[in-house]
């Protein structure tokens, strides 16, 4: 019995491990690429182009926070780059052509793209349709919606406010932006929820078996619900964080987000079946992505690759 | 009925009915489950077991009839509204979700919170007490697992029954329901979770079984409900009777005279 016991716990423990080591795949990866583009091109470790990759992963990483959510539950968001798209037209819009108070046009962008989130929550929940179809619809009126409002135009001159995350402060030698620490800091609060509370229990197991999830008292539709409706105001954060990078609203923006957070999503080792993985291997995820893509870059790979 | 065996039964039901379109599933089915006791439910495919189980248990409103417990009316919408009561269900194969560890199983959709604000502002989840108490609950019934943080999915068919079967024991007060518990295990692990359905009852909850194995049931049962066309036909006891006599009046080839 006793050594039945010291068997039992030893094999336990190293389940445990096994499963705290989920996160050190991606991270491993993570380390080989870097030390891979160290020692094919000399500009790839310098603290200004840290600060470009920093500044390139903000938006696909706020983005990839969402679609991690979602992808927990078993669901897939598509719609997610498009309804970005829609809300730095809506904020830009809001505030350059109609002279709207900067404040009050960014809270409306971020009122959409949560309005948004909820649409696809509720499509799911009441409908009972499959995410990839519902998203892939929802994508497609953000998409019509975008080209409507902007006219295809480009809009530029915007009041501060709007590019606030744009904006840089210096770390020792790397400048690194605003947007760059909310992505962070959006990511940790993300972390809390999923792995300390009593929601974030819940969304893991709707995703990993929803009938359990239903009979054991789980509310599953308003767990899904909340996911959509949380992805869709992360999606609007992004977009104000997008406008603070490139300065503009832009209309074409956004359109390779989805795959882009998906991949960043299934890198970090979150499963597309749902209940397993986390923020934090989307995290590592995003970097693996933002590195390949600076680095080939850097070594001369043409960008359409 | 008398008042005195209304007053002994802890769960009653008298003439449910419960028809879906034109097939009748229940037909006036009497039920009692008496305290501490492990009854067995037996009867051929379409007998109404799982109906009446589905009634007592609130995934169903009967058409007409009522439920007792301890001799008060209940009108159950909903399992939760069962599970409130006290009336725990142990359902066949989709009753846990396997990435989640033994503790987060036990407690889903009742976990505990941490004491002050961080429980009710931020529903932070006291993960050590749930831990703790989850321990308690498996030493309890004597399950052999490692430790409760191990994710469900590297137990055995057996261990995670057992994990089922401790999730409704630890929360229920009155009553354990259990759809066919043994159905998709081995002979072995049939063995563990009838033990552990004994160790349910000796920590006095009465527990109704569904089972189409006999020999089980004639082995664990204190006694044995047995349905036919939506009815009870018969209330043996594995004492009193065979189990030829028992599939006889299953299948109607004799019927039953004196209650028990």
């Amino acid at each position: 019995m006793a050594r039945l016991n010291r068997t039992g716990t030893e094999e336990a423990s190293v389940l445990a491990r096994a499963r705290a080591l989920s996160t050190l795949g991606p991270l491993l990866a993570l380390i080989l690429a870097s030390v891979f583009f160290t020692t094919r091109t000399d500009r790839f470790l310098t603290s200004d182009n840290f600060s470009l990759i920093f500044q390139q992963i903000a938006v696909v990483g706020i983005i990839a926070i969402g679609q991690t959510l979602v992808i927990l539950t078993a669901g897939i968001d598509l719609s997610c780059g498009a309804v970005m798209a829609f809300g730095t037209i809506v904020m830009t819009r809001l505030a350059v052509t109609h002279g709207l108070n900067p404040f009050e046009a960014i809270a409306l962008g971020v009122a959409v793209c949560t309005g948004f989130g909820a649409l696809n929550g509720l499509l799911v929940t009441g409908l009972r349709l499959p995410p990839f179809i519902v998203t892939l619809g929802t994508l497609n009126i953000a998409f019509a919606l975008t080209h409507i409002t902007s006219n295809e135009e480009t809009i530029a001159n915007l009041p501060v406010p709007l590019t606030f995350f744009g904006d840089t402060f210096r770390l020792s030698q790397t400048s690194i932006t605003y947007g760059s620490v909310l992505a962070l800091g959006l990511a940790l609060v993300t972390w809390f929820v999923l792995t300390q509370t009593i929601g974030g229990r819940h969304i893991y197991a709707t995703g990993n078996n929803p009938d359990a999830a239903r009979l054991a008292g789980v509310r599953t539709r308003r767990v899904l619900i909340a996911v959509y409706t949380s992805a869709g105001l992360l999606y609007g954060i992004a977009a104000l964080v997008l406008i603070g990078r490139t300065g503009v609203g832009d209309p074409q923006a956004g359109q390779s987000d989805n795959l882009d957070s998906i991949t960043a999503v299934v890198v970090g080792g979150t499963s597309l079946f749902g209940g397993r993985g986390g923020v934090v291997g989307t995290l590592i995820g995003t970097l693996i992505v933002g590195i390949f893509r600076n680095g080939l870059q850097l070594m001369g790979v043409a960008a359409i690759y | 009925m008398s008042a005195v065996e209304t007053g002994v039964a802890v769960l009653e039901a008298r003439g449910l009915v419960k028809r879906y379109g034109s097939v009748t599933a229940l037909d006036g089915a009497d039920f009692d489950l008496r305290p501490r006791e492990i009854l067995a439910l037996i009867g051929d495919n379409g007998a109404g077991k799982s109906t009446l189980i589905k009634a007592l248990s609130g995934a169903i409103a009967p058409d007409e009839g009522q439920i007792l417990l301890n001799g008060n009316p209940m009108h159950f919408r909903a399992p939760l509204d069962a599970r409130r009561h006290g009336i725990e269900t142990v359902y066949q194969d989709l009753a846990l979700a396997p990435a989640l560890d033994i503790a987060e199983n036990l407690f889903l959709g009742r976990e505990l919170r941490r004491p002050g604000v961080l429980g009710i502002v931020f529903r932070m989840a006291d993960r050590q007490r749930m831990l703790r108490e989850a321990r308690t609950h498996i030493a309890n019934l004597k399950i052999r697992v490692g430790s409760v943080t191990q994710p469900v999915e590297t137990l055995s068919g057996g261990q995670r029954q057992g994990v089922a079967v401790a999730r409704a024991a630890a929360f229920a007060s009155r009553v354990v329901i259990m759809d066919e518990p043994t159905a998709a295990l081995g002979v072995k692990e049939s063995g563990q979770v009838l033990d552990l359905i004994r160790e349910v009852r000796e920590h006095g909850v009465p527990v109704v079984l569904i089972s189409h194995n006999m020999p089980q049931v004639f082995e664990i049962a204190d006694r044995v409900h047995i349905m036919r066309l939506g009815r009870r036909v018969a209330t043996i006891t594995p004492k009193s009777h065979t189990m030829a006599e028992a599939v006889a009046y299953m299948t109607g080839a004799t019927s039953f005279k004196t209650e028990t």
